[in-house]
C-alpha cells in the first residue's frame, strides 16, 4: 500500500442519531484505494449505520463523507455505481433463481448487456453456484445463499466492497471461502471494507481496522499500532501451583517491573495442578529479576512465555475504558 | 433517467408478483366473480323472469328513470329486458372500477411492503438508482398489472354481457361511450389511485398483508357509487363518467405527489 495511494473514502466528523441514541458518533476515518479496512465492533456498535451513511442509503444527523470526493447525500447514484454492499441480511429473493437474481442486478447496475451473460456465468462458477443455477433461492443453504448474495455485491465490478459481517453465522468451510475471496479482491487493488465482530478475522485479513464502541472509534491503526499505543507490548505468561495462585499474585503486582497481574484460564496448566498467570509491563530485561524474586520467594515456576498482543487484548481493553 | 434499470426492476415485479399465490388469487378471483359470476347469475334469473313474465307492460311504464340515451337506444324491450340491461350497462358500471384499483393495489402492497416484509428491499435500495428511478420503477411494475387486469375484465365482461343480453333481450349491449371511457379513461386512473394510495401505506407498515388492506379501503367509495346509483340517487351518464375520471386523475396528481415524498430511500432506511 503505497503512501500516497488515492483516498477513497474520507469522513468529517460523521454523526447519526435516532432520537437520543447516537448509532455514529463523530466517525473521522480516512480509507485509501487497495486497503483491506477493518470496522471492529459489537452488535450495535453502529457498523451497519456507516455502511448506509456512505452509499447514501441514510442520512447523517451531523458532519459528512467523501467517497471517490462525492458526497453520498447528494451523489448517492454515482457512489452506487462503484460500490458493491454485501448487507447484513443477504437480502434475496426466495422466488427467484441464482441467474435471474444476477442477472437482475446485472441490468438495475447497468452492466452492459454484451457483458451480463458471461459476467452472470463467471460468478455463477467462481462462487460453486452451477449446478443451482436454475433453481429457487428459497431452497439454498445458507452458506449458498450467502455465496449467491455474494456474488451480486459483485455483478458491477465495484471499486470499493463493503462487507458487513459476511462470515457471521457461515460454517468454518464457508469461512474460510469468504476469507480467501477477500484476499482475492485485495490482490485485485480493490478496496474492502469489512464491518465484523470477529477480531481473528480482522486481524488476519485488515492492512488496519478502527475499533468502534457505542458508534464512537475507540482507536485506529494497524494491529501493532493499536497495540503499542496501548503499552501493552510486552508481556509474560508465568505458570505457577494452583494452590500458590494469591501468594504468586500478591508477590508479582508487589514488584516494580511488573504494572498488572492476573489469572488467564489454561487447560494445560490446570491438568497438572498449575494456574497460569499473566503479568503486565515486563519488557526483555525485567523476565530474570521476575523469575529471581519468584524463585527467592519460593515459587514454584514452570514455565514462562513472552506473549504477544493480539488484537483481542486490544479490543478487549479499549472496549473496557 | 436510468430506463434499463427501471424497466428491470418493473419487469421483475410483475413477473415475480405473478408468481405468488396471495397475489395471483386476487387478481383471478375478483374479475371472476365480479365479471362473470355475478353478471351470469342476473342474466339466469333475468332469463327466467323474462319467460314468465306477460311480456307485455312496456318501456314507457316504468317508473324508475332511466338515463337519458336509455330509453332511445333500447325502445320497446318489457321491464325484466330493460330492468336486464339497465343493470348490466349502468348499475354494474362502477363496480368494474374494482378491478384496476384492486390489482395495482395487490400488486403494489407486495412490491413495496412485500419488499420491505421479505428484507430485499435493502439490496434495491445499494444499487445506483435514483429515489425518483426507483418509485417510477415500482409504480410500472404495479400500474401495467393493474391496468391489464382492468382491460381484460372489460373484455370479458363485454363478451359474458352480451352473452347474457343476446339471450334475453335479443341484442348485444357492449361496448358502448361509457364502458369504452369506463375502460380507458377511468380505470387507469383508478388503477393509478389504488397504487398510490398503496404506496403511501407501504412506506408506514412492514408486512404484505396489511398494505394491501389499507390498499383495499379505497374501494369503499366505489360501494358507495353503486349503492347510490341503486338508490336512485344519480344516474351514470357519459359525462358524470367523465367527470369521474377528471375528479380520479387529480385526485391521482395529489397522491402522487405525497407518495414521491414519502418514497425516499433515506426515510425507508431509517424506519428499517
Ligand atoms: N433504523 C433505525 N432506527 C432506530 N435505531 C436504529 C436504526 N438503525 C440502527 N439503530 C440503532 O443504532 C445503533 C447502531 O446500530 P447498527 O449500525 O445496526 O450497529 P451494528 O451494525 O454495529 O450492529 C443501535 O443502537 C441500533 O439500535
Ligand atoms: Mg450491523
Amino acid at each position: 500500500m503505497a503512501e500516497d495511494a488515492q483516498v477513497v473514502i474520507t469522513t468529517e466528523g460523521l454523526t447519526r442519531s435516532f432520537g437520543d441514541n447516537v448509532a455514529v458518533d463523530r466517525l473521522t476515518i480516512s480509507i485509501r484505494a487497495g486497503e483491506v479496512f477493518g470496522f471492529l465492533g459489537h452488535n450495535g456498535a453502529g457498523k451497519t449505520t456507516t455502511v448506509r451513511m456512505l452509499n447514501g442509503v441514510i442520512a447523517p444527523t451531523g458532519g459528512g463523507a467523501r467517497i471517490f470526493g462525492l458526497d453520498p447525500q447528494t451523489d448517492g447514484a454515482r457512489i452506487r455505481a462503484r460500490t458493491g454492499v454485501l448487507t447484513e441480511t443477504p437480502a434475496l429473493d426466495n422466488r427467484l433463481t441464482a441467474r435471474a437474481t444476477l442477472e437482475y442486478f446485472s441490468d438495475v447496475y447497468g452492466v452492459p448487456r454484451s457483458l451480463r451473460r458471461q459476467r452472470v456465468a463467471e460468478l455463477l462458477e467462481r462462487f460453486e453456484l452451477t449446478k443451482r443455477a436454475d433453481d429457487k433461492v428459497g431452497g439454498f443453504s445458507k452458506g449458498m445463499r450467502q455465496r449467491l448474495a455474494i456474488a451480486r455485491t459483485l455483478v458491477n465490478d465495484p471499486d470499493i466492497i463493503f462487507l458487513d459481517e459476511p462470515t457471521s453465522g457461515l460454517d468454518p468451510v464457508a469461512t474460510r471461502e469468504v476469507h480467501r475471496l477477500i484476499e482475492r479482491l485485495s490482490h485485485r487493488g480493490r478496496t474492502v471494507f469489512l464491518c465484523t465482530h470477529n477480531l481473528a478475522e480482522a486481524e488476519r485479513l485488515c492492512d488496519r481496522v478502527a475499533v468502534l464502541a457505542r458508534g464512537r472509534v475507540l482507536a485506529t491503526g494497524t494491529t501493532r499500532e493499536l497495540a503499542a499505543e496501548l503499552n501493552r507490548g510486552h508481556r509474560i505468561s508465568v505458570e505457577v501451583d494452583t494452590d500458590a495462585t494469591e501468594r504468586a499474585l500478591a508477590l508479582f503486582t508487589a514488584l516494580p517491573q511488573v504494572s498488572s497481574a492476573a489469572v488467564v484460564g489454561d487447560r494445560a496448566a490446570a491438568r497438572n495442578g498449575g494456574t497460569l498467570l499473566l503479568l503486565n509491563g515486563v519488557a526483555r530485561p525485567d523476565v530474570p529479576p521476575v523469575i529471581a524474586a519468584a524463585a527467592a520467594a519460593g515459587l514454584n515456576v514452570y514455565r514462562v512465555e513472552p506473549v504477544d498482543s493480539s488484537l483481542e487484548d486490544v479490543y478487549f481493553a479499549l472496549q473496557g475504558q | 433517467m436510468n430506463w434499463r434499470a427501471i424497466w428491470a426492476i418493473a419487469s421483475k415485479d410483475v413477473s415475480v408478483a405473478l408468481r405468488t399465490r396471495a397475489v395471483m388469487l386476487p387478481l383471478l378471483i375478483v374479475p371472476l366473480v365480479l365479471m362473470v359470476g355475478i353478471p351470469s347469475v342476473v342474466g339466469l334469473i333475468s332469463g327466467m323472469a323474462n319467460q314468465m313474465a306477460a311480456a307485455e307492460s312496456q318501456m314507457a311504464d316504468l317508473t324508475r328513470a332511466m338515463p337519458p340515451e336509455f330509453a332511445s337506444r333500447y325502445a320497446g324491450l318489457n321491464d325484466v329486458q330493460a330492468g336486464l340491461v339497465y343493470f348490466l350497462v349502468y348499475l354494474f358500471a362502477p363496480m368494474y372500477l374494482v378491478l384496476p384499483l384492486m390489482a395495482s393495489a395487490v400488486v403494489a402492497a407486495d412490491s413495496f411492503a412485500g419488499e420491505k416484509e421479505r428484507k430485499t428491499l435493502e439490496a434495491l435500495v445499494y444499487t445506483p438508482t435514483t429515489d425518483r428511478e426507483l418509485l417510477l420503477a415500482k409504480v410500472l411494475g404495479a400500474l401495467i398489472p393493474g391496468a391489464m387486469v382492468g382491460l381484460g375484465g372489460f373484455v370479458v365482461y363485454t363478451i359474458v354481457a352480451n352473452l347474457v343480453a343476446l339471450n334475453v333481450v335479443g341484442m348485444l349491449i357492449l361496448p358502448n361511450t361509457l364502458w369504452l371511457l369506463l375502460a380507458f379513461f377511468v380505470g387507469p386512473a383508478a388503477a393509478a389511485f389504488g397504487l398510490g394510495v398503496t404506496v403511501i401505506a407501504s412506506s408506514r407498515v412492514n408486512s404484505f398483508q396489511e398494505a394491501y388492506q389499507i390498499g383495499s379501503l379505497v374501494v369503499l367509495p366505489i360501494v358507495l357509487l353503486v349503492v347510490g346509483q341503486a338508490m336512485g340517487a344519480f344516474l351514470l351518464s357519459n359525462w358524470l363518467v367523465l367527470l369521474l375520471g377528471i375528479v380520479l386523475w387529480a385526485a391521482d396528481a395529489v397522491v402522487f405527489f405525497i407518495a414521491s415524498a414519502s418514497f425516499r430511500r433515506t426515510a425507508l432506511m431509517a424506519r428499517i
